[in-house]
């Protein structure tokens, strides 16, 4: 049982962090469903540096840097050209799938070297609770004090009040003076980086191995976390430890023989989206705040 | 008038975007204290230059001239740090934020200070624009919305204030409340560019206009010496026949009446009509008044067909029961719809002439042959309106994207009129329509009218209203007040009632 609470815990760690990246790329009103890309990216460049060089640290930073890299190809076609942001993202998620195949091709496969759990002393002693909550590595710690410090951000400071409101409404930001492109381009870079960090994390702590199209999707249910998450920062780790409950629910049913078809499972986190997104819209002041207005409109400057 | 120091001008401004000059060697100055009014039709260039002023728009040559300076103004933050501020004709609000985060953004980095929330509250008592600071934006009526835009600017003590058609969208109550605000901001010094298109206001409001028209300064005048009359000349550049309002009354046995009609809320952002009540008669025109966001959009679907009444007897029209007919069976009795979108709604913008004078002709059996479209019908039908209505275009069957508003405008009324329908409903007819094309429209209204037909005008603008209707409602909150016979309503009491108060 402790075991199977550690692995919801972890494989809800590569979404939650791609989510928190997501959901500060769409408060200020950009949709970048490259996602998926951007974390195949991550994954390929942590992979390729731990085997090149042995380096953990390396590996996360270049994999979050790698991420990064990938979003500015976004940024750059999709608020500097002003071109559709659907098409776009749509385009980044099949580059990235196929350039992170094509550079990860001699590296399929190789084992690599884990990513250590950091026991925390003295409260990670502690029966049961110490093991859940104690006992990480120091990426999963990470993961949740990023969403705390994007929470603060988005709602309690200066920075991130221009942030949400260039969301709600870029004409009115750019009247007042607000340079709409660039603080829409910072936050698609900050999404990248957290896509980034999301994808080395698999190789790195998940499955020890660089694998084509390993993220299997991880970058869609994401983008579905965000909206579950209805753009507040604080439901992300409750949705992403709830999606990765019902995938670790799959692998459990598989390996007992569950009648249930693991499809069922899977589709789980699209139909609690779908469900989310009927309630919230149907509170109109709800989603007047939260959901931002902007969210995919074409801004272009003097127009 | 003591308005001897001169705070802004600019000289010989001209803006080009590709090959339309929107500002062409516009000369303009405005005095220390002074309420200046901007006037001119839609394109002539009021808003290209108060966004060079304001720092929205860099002009290709001629300067700027603030204080005897000749300064380059890279921005709206630098224009506000000079002390410009400007409220916008369509609201630069964040509806998701509250008040105090709205006017937060405005001001800059050093003027944020925790007591921000006692600063608007000085303000507005100080002017009487009372607003709650926490409230969200989305919960404000239109004309509070406007407070907090004046209050923005008001925090940042601008010595220029320019009000883009600040009027528009308020009630005549609201507009004289703002009246009293902008004198006393300008007694104590503050100037004043006033863009509007309602000519009383200039006169009651501004002591001196400067006209532009296509882009080039017509002049600049003293407003006691000018009549709405005048000014609207200068505007159009050639004099304005009136005479086309004057309406004939008939008496014609068309008759269409509405029935308790009652719509539920479709959902959160739509409003309930409630028991909605009345009956016109062939020949009247009737008005229906209102702000915004009251039930007209509602109103309009149940009457096209758009929303159709689940009970009998709602609506009927010369006898008929027509609640349960779709749009295009409506059309069949005689009825035409003039919506208030002009795009996406009366026309398809990628659609040319022909092609969008078919949408709404294809009950008609000479515009099809089994499915087939009679190209030719359907092009000559097109070419006729657009040369009895006079729609400028830019070539033959145009696409309806490639028409200016106001000739797309007169295109779409002369579609539904050449129909000859004994009953035309429309919306906002004249909206963001220049002032010529506004009055072949409304005189076109006026002749079906005088020829029989049932004529229902829902209007946020007052003036059309009075000037068209024989009969005026208003709506507000999803219920319609009774009529009224225009020769015995006033002004302030239709205003009231737009208000909400009875």
């Amino acid at each position: 049982m402790l075991e199977l609470i550690i692995a919801v815990i972890l494989s809800s760690i590569p979404i939650m962090l791609a989510a928190t990246g997501e959901l500060v790329v769409e408060r200020s009103g950009v949709l970048n469903l490259g996602v998926e890309g951007m974390m195949l990216m991550g994954a390929v460049i942590a992979s390729i540096t731990v085997i090149t060089t042995g380096s953990l640290f390396l590996a996360v930073i270049f994999g979050a840097l790698s991420g990064l890299l990938t979003s500015i190809v976004f940024g750059f076609f999709a608020l500097v050209l002003a071109t559709n942001q659907v098409a776009t993202g749509l385009a980044l998620t099949i580059f990235g799938t196929g350039l992170s195949g094509l550079i990860g091709a001699e590296y399929v496969g190789k084992a690599i070297q884990r990513l250590e759990a950091f026991n925390i002393p003295i409260l990670s002693n502690i029966p049961y609770l110490g093991p859940v909550l104690f006992s990480h590595n120091i990426l999963v710690y990470f993961s949740f004090i990023i969403v705390f410090i994007v929470g603060w951000f988005l709602l309690k400071t200066k920075s991130g009040l221009v942030l949400r409101a260039v969301g709600n409404n870029h004409d009115s930001a750019h009247a007042l003076g607000y340079s709409v492109v660039f603080i829409r381009f910072c936050s698609v870079m900050f999404g990248g980086l957290m896509a980034g960090l999301g994808g080395a994390f698999l190789p790195l702590v998940l499955t020890p191995h660089w694998a084509e199209g390993m993220t299997a999707g991880k970058g869609w249910i994401a983008l579905a976390l965000v909206v579950f998450a209805s753009w507040r920062p604080l439901r992300i780790p409750i949705g992403a430890l709830l999606f990765s409950g019902i995938t670790v629910m799959q692998l459990v049913g598989q390996a007992r023989g569950w009648a249930m078809p693991s499809q069922f499972l899977s589709m789980l986190p699209y139909l609690a989206t779908i469900a989310v997104l009927v309630i919230i819209s149907r509170n109109k002041e709800f989603s007047i705040i939260n959901a931002p207005a902007s969210l995919g409109k074409l801004f272009i400057a003097g127009k | 008038m003591p308005h001897t120091e001169v705070l802004l001008s600019g000289e010989n401004i001209t803006k080009i975007f590709g090959d339309f000059k929107a500002n062409d060697n516009v000369n303009f100055s405005i005095s220390k204290g002074e309420i200046h009014a901007l006037l001119g039709e839609n394109g002539a260039g009021k808003s290209t230059f108060v966004k060079i002023i304001y720092g929205l728009l860099k002009p290709d040559s001629g300067n700027v001239i603030w204080k005897n300076e000749i300064i380059e103004i890279n921005g709206p933050k630098h224009a506000r740090e000079l002390g410009i501020g400007m409220v916008f004709q369509h609201f630069s609000l964040f509806e998701a934020l509250t008040v105090l985060e709205n006017i937060s953004l405005a001001l800059p980095e050093k003027n944020q200070s925790d007591d921000l929330e006692k600063r608007i509250e000085e303000i507005s008592n100080e002017y009487g624009l009372q607003i709650d600071p926490k409230s969200r934006v989305f919960n404000l009526s239109v004309g509070e919305q406007q407070r907090v835009e004046i209050i923005r600017c008001l925090l940042q003590n601008p010595e220029l204030l320019i009000m883009d058609e600040p009027t528009s969208v308020l009630t005549p109550q609201e507009i004289s409340k703002l009246f009293e605000v902008l004198e006393k901001l300008s007694k104590s010094g503050c100037s004043i560019l006033f863009i509007t298109h309602k000519l009383e206001e200039v006169r009651s409001l501004t002591s001196r206009a400067t006209i532009l028209r296509r882009g080039k300064n017509v002049s600049t005048v003293a407003t006691k010496d000018h009549t709405a009359k005048s000014f609207s000349q200068m505007m159009v550049g050639h004099e304005i026949n009136t005479n086309k309002y004057k309406k004939i009354k008939i008496e014609n046995e068309n008759l269409l009446k509405i029935n308790n009609l009652s719509r539920p809320a479709q959902n959160q952002f739509s409003v309930e009509l409630k028991d909605i009540n009345f009956s016109v008669r062939g020949g009247e025109i009737l008005g229906i008044a209102g702000i915004a966001g009251n039930g007209q959009s509602e109103l309009m679907e149940a009457l096209t067909g758009e929303y159709l009444s689940i009970e009998a007897d709602k609506i009927v029209f010369n006898g008929f029961d027509i609640s349960n007919l779709k749009p295009n069976e409506r059309r069949k009795h005689g009825i035409s719809f003039i919506p208030e979108e002009r795009i996406g709604h009366a026309t398809v913008s990628s659609f040319n002439l022909s092609e969008n004078f078919y949408l709404t002709d294809y009950i008609n059996d000479n515009s099809s042959n089994y499915g087939i479209i009679n190209t030719s019908f359907n092009y000559e039908n097109a070419s006729n309106i657009v040369n009895e209505y006079d729609v400028r275009v830019p070539h033959n069957n145009p696409l309806a994207s490639s028409l200016s508003g106001g000739n797309l405008q007169k295109f779409i009324v002369g579609r539904e009129i050449s129909r000859k329908p004994k009953l035309l409903v429309a919306s906002q007819p004249t909206w963001g329509v220049d002032v010529g094309a506004a009055l072949e429209i409304r005189s076109q209204i006026i002749k079906i009218a005088e020829q029989g037909a049932i004529v229902i005008i829902i209007s946020q603008d007052l003036d059309e209203i009075f000037l068209l209707s024989d009969l005026i409602s208003v709506i507000y909150n999803g219920k319609l007040s009774k009529q009224f016979d225009k020769e015995k309503v006033n002004l302030e009491k239709i205003g009231l009632l737009m208000g909400g108060s009875s």
